[in-house]
């Protein structure tokens, strides 16, 4: 009898045998437990260091969102700005003489002293004070007084009027009243003069200079003069010109071929060396690629230089692989059958494949190029050799446009001298990065629950 | 001798040559009017030859069962008839299969119309995974059957009639096919492939997958679909066989032992092996 209940009573031979069982079973207990203790210990371990990155780059980051602005009376004094009104187009005039009339008198508008604008604005909060204009005009961000130009362009009539204006601070009274400057340095290694430092402090406590969100982060474009009002808006569209070539290059042409060669292509000699191929160009370095773009489309195509349109090129070829290959798993994993009940009805190759087998395969897709695009999204080193790495200070209109990509900004702010501003501003451009990323997987998943909710 | 055939004299244009040798069947018994015609056979996967000469009639409106022991090639013969094989690496078919007097390999031959004319039910049932309606018109749609809406919605209605599936379903055709039980979704196969309205319609061991209750369901709609339809079915099951087939045959090791009406097969077989195949000794 091999009866294996216990009520029943086991013969010997039974009973022998259940022993045995029981003594491995002890043992294949404990390796299951430690198996499963090295899993825990392993992903504690890299939740850690997720949680300890965040942490550094947030705790950096966050605060370069806010920053130092000065509410000051503007006064737009007839004495400073010693102008004619702003012509205005008589009759009998031609449209070209007073466009040119009004081109001289936004010149002469430019030719304005307005830092000087500035300096009485920023010295009526701290009256009686013995300070330097040099020493004041530090404590503004050099951009500012173009601020008050546009607006003074804008409105004509402000002449001669007084208004609370928004000034940035500069990048080291930011630095001064946040506190990423040791007080105790002496004067000598400070960047602020003294007089400077206790007006930054008294107006700070006056509750006149506030820490503001910092739009400009956003709408700017990168700035070395200027440092506080340097912003990412030239390098966030580089990167969505770049992200717009990527996907309507990379995917449809990735797509294509992946379900050419898994589906339509012989299996030959020929598609096997193509096949070997593509895998080995998902492994080349990111930089042999952005070697291959500088020599094919900037010096034998002759595209421009820094332009998104050749990044976009680099990193669709960077791409390519990894949506064919990932294309190509998916489209493998379709079940047989499904391709049998087209056929078996008198379905054609490329109806079983369009009407059936990739309505199966777009959530498969859809992650293969949010993969790609993320991958390439945050790429840098292909950017530096086709010069992506410029300094441009224009926000680019078009994919043929000078830009730099927003991994490509980190890499230059964290290498600029005025360490103390720019490393925050590295970490929030890093924060800006992840956001977008994060967002394109949100989507990703987003669209792939729908379009698998649909089945 | 059995007389299912008797109607069908001999001088009709029995044509498709010699029948199998082994089975040395008198004149009398032969099939009745060929639709489908297969004669030396051969099959290859690769270097292995998986059928060996086989020459069997697949009979107008009547149902013919396939059946032997695993591996011996009676799924591989069927799908020939629609040169599903084509899809399969390294298959190769020699010999001639005609179906009404046309070649099926023959090179000027549409694999898409050939199909639409044989159309096929595989043994795991394979709705798409779309909605029920769907799934039925999809084979009119790529083939042009309805010039309009309506008219598309009464082929797919009838088909899922003579499917005997339209009662249970009504109420939710639009719902996705993949929701039904394994037998519904059985039967909405064999819709799917009666709505292309095929001449002969191959059935790889439909029931293998469905439970005793389903099966009698689709059993039962074998036998009427009959009255419209060549069928021809692969089954495991020789109870099967003898329940929903006018003739049976055997194969075995790649072989076609043995062809004949069924009522002979089961009772009266004149080979050894068949003998032993239908009285349960091996296989």
């Amino acid at each position: 009898m091999t009866d294996l209940s216990q009520n029943a009573s086991p013969t010997d031979g039974s009973q022998a045998r259940l022993k045995r069982i029981r003594a491995g079973l002890g043992k294949r207990h404990a390796r299951e437990k430690r198996f499963r203790l090295y899993g825990i210990v392993a992903i504690a371990a890299a939740l850690t260091f997720v949680a300890i990155l965040f942490a550094m780059i947030l705790s950096k980051g966050l605060p370069a969102f806010q920053q130092a602005t000065l509410t000051v009376p503007v006064t737009f004094s007839q004495e400073l700005i010693d102008l004619e009104p702003r012509p205005v187009r008589e009759s009998g005039q031609s449209a070209a003489d007073f466009r040119a009339a009004d081109l001289r008198w936004q010149r002469d508008v430019t030719l304005v002293n307005w830092n000087r604008v500035v300096e009485d604005a920023v010295r009526s909060l701290a009256p009686g004070s013995e300070i330097s204009s040099r020493d004041l005009q530090s404590l503004i961000d050099s951009a500012e007084r173009f601020k008050l130009r546009d607006a003074f362009v804008a409105n004509p009539n402000l002449l001669g009027q007084t208004v609370d204006m928004q000034l940035l601070a500069s990048a080291n009274a930011d630095n001064w009243l946040k506190g990423n400057i040791n007080r105790d340095l002496p004067d000598s290694q400070q960047q602020l003069s003294a007089p400077a430092r206790a007006l930054a402090d008294e107006l700070y406590a006056d509750g006149n200079i506030r820490m503001a969100f910092a739009w400009h982060i956003f709408t700017n474009t990168d700035s070395r003069s200027a440092p506080a009002s340097a912003g990412l808006a030239g390098a966030f569209m580089g990167s969505l010109y770049m992200m717009m070539v990527v996907i309507v290059l990379a995917v449809p042409i990735g797509v294509a071929s992946a379900i050419y060669l898994e589906e339509f292509a012989p299996k030959n000699r020929l598609t096997d060396i193509i096949e070997v191929n593509i895998n080995n160009l998902a492994a080349v370095p990111s930089i042999v690629f952005g070697l291959l773009g500088a020599a094919v489309f900037i010096n034998y195509f002759r595209l421009p230089l820094s332009a998104p349109i050749v990044g976009g090129l680099v990193l669709t070829l960077m791409t390519l692989p990894t949506i064919i290959i990932a294309t190509r798993s998916s489209l493998r994993a379709v079940p047989p059958s499904l391709r049998q009940a087209a056929l078996g009805l008198g379905a054609s190759k490329t109806q079983t494949v369009f009407h059936h087998v990739l309505p199966v395969t777009y959530p498969g897709i859809l992650t293969a190029t949010i993969i790609g695009v993320a991958q390439a999204l945050g790429e840098t080193a292909p950017l530096l050799l086709i010069g992506m790495n410029a300094f441009v200070a224009s926000v680019p209109g078009s994919p043929f446009d000078q830009s730099t990509a927003l991994p490509v900004q980190i890499y230059l702010w964290q290498g600029n001298e005025n360490r103390n501003f720019f490393e925050a501003r590295t970490s929030a451009a890093i924060i800006v990065l992840l956001a977008l990323m994060i967002s394109l997987n949100a989507i990703a998943i987003f669209l792939r629950s729908r379009l698998e909710r649909r089945r | 001798m059995t007389n299912i055939a008797k109607s069908e004299n001999t001088d009709m244009n029995m044509s498709s040559g010699p029948f199998v040798d082994v089975a040395n069947t008198p004149k009398q018994q032969r099939a009745p009017k060929a639709r489908v015609t297969a004669q030396n056979v051969n099959v290859f996967y690769g270097q292995k030859q998986a059928l060996f000469d086989v020459c069997v009639d697949v009979p107008d409106r009547s149902v013919i069962a396939f059946i032997g022991p695993s591996g011996c090639g009676k799924s591989t013969f069927l799908r020939c008839l629609n040169r599903m094989n084509d899809t399969i690496e390294g298959c190769r078919v020699e010999g001639d299969i005609k179906l009404d007097g046309q070649d099926v390999y023959d090179p000027k031959i549409d694999v898409v119309e050939l199909r639409a004319r044989v159309g096929m039910v595989f043994q795991k049932p394979n709705p798409f995974p779309k909605s029920i309606f769907e799934n039925v018109a999809y084979g009119p749609k790529i083939h042009g059957l309805a010039t309009n809406k309506t008219e598309l919605e009464e082929i797919v209605v009838t088909s899922l009639r003579k499917a005997s599936l339209f009662e249970e379903v009504k109420d939710r055709l639009h719902e996705p096919g993949t929701g039904l039980s394994g037998g519904q979704q059985q039967r909405l196969c064999i819709a799917r492939a009666i709505a292309v309205s095929p001449e002969v319609i191959l059935m790889d061991e439909p029931c293998s997958a469905l439970d005793p209750i389903a099966t009698a369901k689709i059993e039962e709609l074998i036998d009427e679909l009959r009255a419209n339809y060549t069928i021809a079915i692969v089954t495991h099951s020789m109870q099967q066989a003898a329940r929903v087939s006018q003739r049976t045959a055997f194969f075995h090791l790649g072989l076609l032992v043995e062809e004949g009406p069924t009522e002979t097969i089961f009772t009266a077989p004149n080979d050894k092996r068949t003998q032993d195949y239908v009285t349960g000794r091996f296989g």
